[in-house]
């Protein structure tokens, strides 16, 4: 059994959002970087999970980036995982990422392959599913819940208003979120041992970006709270209604 | 043409389609041609009624009996392709991001997730998305023939008017791998994101039994439920109504936050909310900084008399 758990690099949840160059550009100055919180908390560690639960399991991790998503790799490797792959690009077009990814699949024969529900800098929500595609895998998205039974993965995903289960099998592509697993806090053994551990770079294949990001903008600022009296609730049912005509 | 892809649940058409719908025909109209409808199985509502929301016409494939992300996107793909679309629209709903993905894809189609606004065509195709939770915006340039767009819940208004669209079944067969062991489902199908209200509370609330308070105040107001990440890491509400940068993005017309103090991880989540009303005891709360209503008060007294003001006023 082999899994690989698809990693990316995001500014960390309290990073300043500000951009430069015209506002065609991401501010990264002073910027801390994390791994991506669905790579990390929910697919790496219910993939960690698996892999305690059965020693023959042989987990991977990927990262499409420049030589900056090492360190991130790094600290994906101190959690867990045998070896880290690096596809040397940097690209903001999903399906450029994804086409790396698949390829790197192709020839590495993965039972399972886990990303995140999404990234919390792009908002894509659609890696998976590309990857998918172009393996022509079966995918689950949005995964609450992940158990794997010989060549048969049971997935819990989440559903308008409920849960469902469902009996996929293996190779398939699977998105976590909440729910897969707890987040956890690498040891010094796993720190130690990370820096030893194989972290390949590869170079990309050639692939046209479908997308290009032209420019960004930040909401338009808030006008200011208009407090009300906490005596008075009546004065702020009638601002809801007639002011914000928002009730 | 336009193909816009409809979610259906259990037999009925979600809002967030309606909406994806409306978009889809005022892309049309943005183009200069027309916008049909895509349904994969069968429909407890008539079809036909589509054309309320400006299609003529409407295409029902019968067939696959759940959801089955590999499968669907043949589905769409080859109706696309059959139909010739130039753009293919999804609702950016739990089953639209599993599809959209796959679709864009399987069609080399340049995909815009979580859009937020028509495309601007003056100078090529450029949606408008959400980005950074949240916390800005992008316009991304779409670079090829067929163009794939998923639309954020909230975003755009469905348009009612008046028509009948023609419904056209066909029925084909699936292989599909993923099969439905079991489901388990809550009171509505709704989901949080497409509340056009939502209340919700923080840790501020000290307990999971003084949520009844919010619950009846949810009640009159017939809005979602949600909650910070605390209350759902302890368990004392359900994670599904977890908001915020590592839980549910929101963007409703309402959203009033309950002794929530309104960290930057929570605003990511929620700060599209068209109105925010912030109750909260100590006015020093962040949240403040967010909201448009504020009260500075007691949850627990303040709470009980906004729901009876709001009964009064019903
Ligand atoms: C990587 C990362 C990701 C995160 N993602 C999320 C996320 O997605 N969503 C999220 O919500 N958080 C997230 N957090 C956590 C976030 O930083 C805050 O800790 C959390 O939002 C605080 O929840 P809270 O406001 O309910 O609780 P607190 O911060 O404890 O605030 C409680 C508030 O209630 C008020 N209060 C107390 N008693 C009363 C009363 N009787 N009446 C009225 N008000 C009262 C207090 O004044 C206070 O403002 C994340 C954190 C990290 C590090």
């Amino acid at each position: 059994m082999k899994i690989l758990v698809c990693i990316s690099k995001t500014p960390d949840t309290t990073a300043k959002i500000a951009f430069t160059d015209n506002n065609t550009k991401y501010d990264t100055n002073g910027v801390q970087w994390i791994i991506n919180p669905y790579d990390e908390w929910y697919a790496l560690v219910r993939a960690i999970e698996l892999k305690e639960a059965d020693a023959s399991i042989a987990l991977h991790l990927i990262s499409v980036g420049g030589a900056d998503a090492e360190p991130i790799l790094r600290k994906a490797l101190a959690l867990g995982g045998d070896e880290a792959i690096r596809i040397n690009i940097d690209s903001d077009d999903s399906f450029v990422i994804a086409t790396q990814i698949a390829e790197a699949a192709k020839t590495g024969g993965y039972d399972l392959i886990l990303t995140g529900k999404e990234t919390i800098d792009h908002n894509g929500s659609s890696l998976g599913g590309m990857v998918a595609e172009l393996l022509d895998l079966p995918y689950v998205s949005l995964a609450t819940k992940l158990e794997l039974n010989g060549t048969t993965a049971n997935v819990t995903r989440e559903i308008d208003g409920g849960q469902e289960l469902n009996e996929v099998p293996t190779p398939v592509v699977i998105s976590a979120q909440k729910g897969m697993a707890e987040a956890r806090i690498p040891n010094m053994r796993g720190i130690m041992a990370a820096r030893t551990k194989p972290l390949k770079v590869v170079e990309p294949v050639a692939c046209e970006a479908l997308t290009t990001t032209v420019s960004f903008e930040l909401p338009p600022a808030k006008a200011g709270v208009k407090l009300v009296d906490a005596e008075n609730v009546q004065e702020l049912v009638r601002l809801l209604k007639e002011e914000a005509k928002a009730i | 043409m336009i193909l816009v892809f409809l979610d259906n649940v259990s037999g009925s058409i979600k809002k967030s389609s309606l909406e994806a719908l409306s978009y889809g025909v005022a892309v049309a109209k943005q183009l200069g041609t027309e916008a049909q409808a895509l349904v994969i199985g069968s429909a407890n509502s008539d079809l036909t009624e589509l054309g309320n929301y400006g299609v003529s016409k409407v295409h029902q494939v019968t067939g696959p009996e759940a959801f089955d992300a590999q499968a669907y996107a043949r589905i769409v793909s080859d109706k696309s392709n059959e139909l010739n679309a130039s753009v293919v629209i999804f609702s950016h709903s739990l089953m639209g991001k599993a599809l959209a993905s796959r679709v864009s894809a399987r069609l080399k189609a340049g995909l815009v997730t979580g859009a937020v606004a028509l495309p601007d065509t003056s100078n090529g195709f450029v949606v408008k998305k959400s980005v950074f939770s949240g916390k800005a915006f992008a316009n991304v340039k779409i670079n090829t023939a067929v163009k794939a767009i998923s639309l954020n819940p909230n975003a755009y208004t469905a348009v009612l008017g008046e028509g009948k669209a023609e419904v056209t079944t066909t029925t084909v067969s699936v292989d599909a791998k993923v099969k439905v062991v079991s489901s388990t489902k809550s009171s509505s199908d709704r989901t949080l994101t497409e509340s056009e209200i939502v209340v919700s509370a923080g840790r501020g609330m000290k307990g999971p039994e003084n949520w009844g308070m919010i619950e009846e105040l949810a009640d009159v107001l017939d809005a979602g439920l949600a909650c910070s990440r605390p209350v759902a890491d302890a368990h004392w509400r359900p994670h599904h109504e977890h908001v915020g940068q590592t839980g549910v993005a929101i963007a409703p017309n309402l959203y009033i936050a309950i002794g929530i103090s309104g960290a930057i991880q929570h605003l990511a989540g929620v700060n599209r909310s068209k109105v925010i009303v912030v109750i909260n005891k100590d006015p020093e709360a962040p949240f403040f900084k967010a909201a448009d209503y504020g009260i500075v008060g007691d949850a627990f007294e303040v709470v009980p008399k906004l729901t009876a003001a709001l009964k009064v006023g019903a």
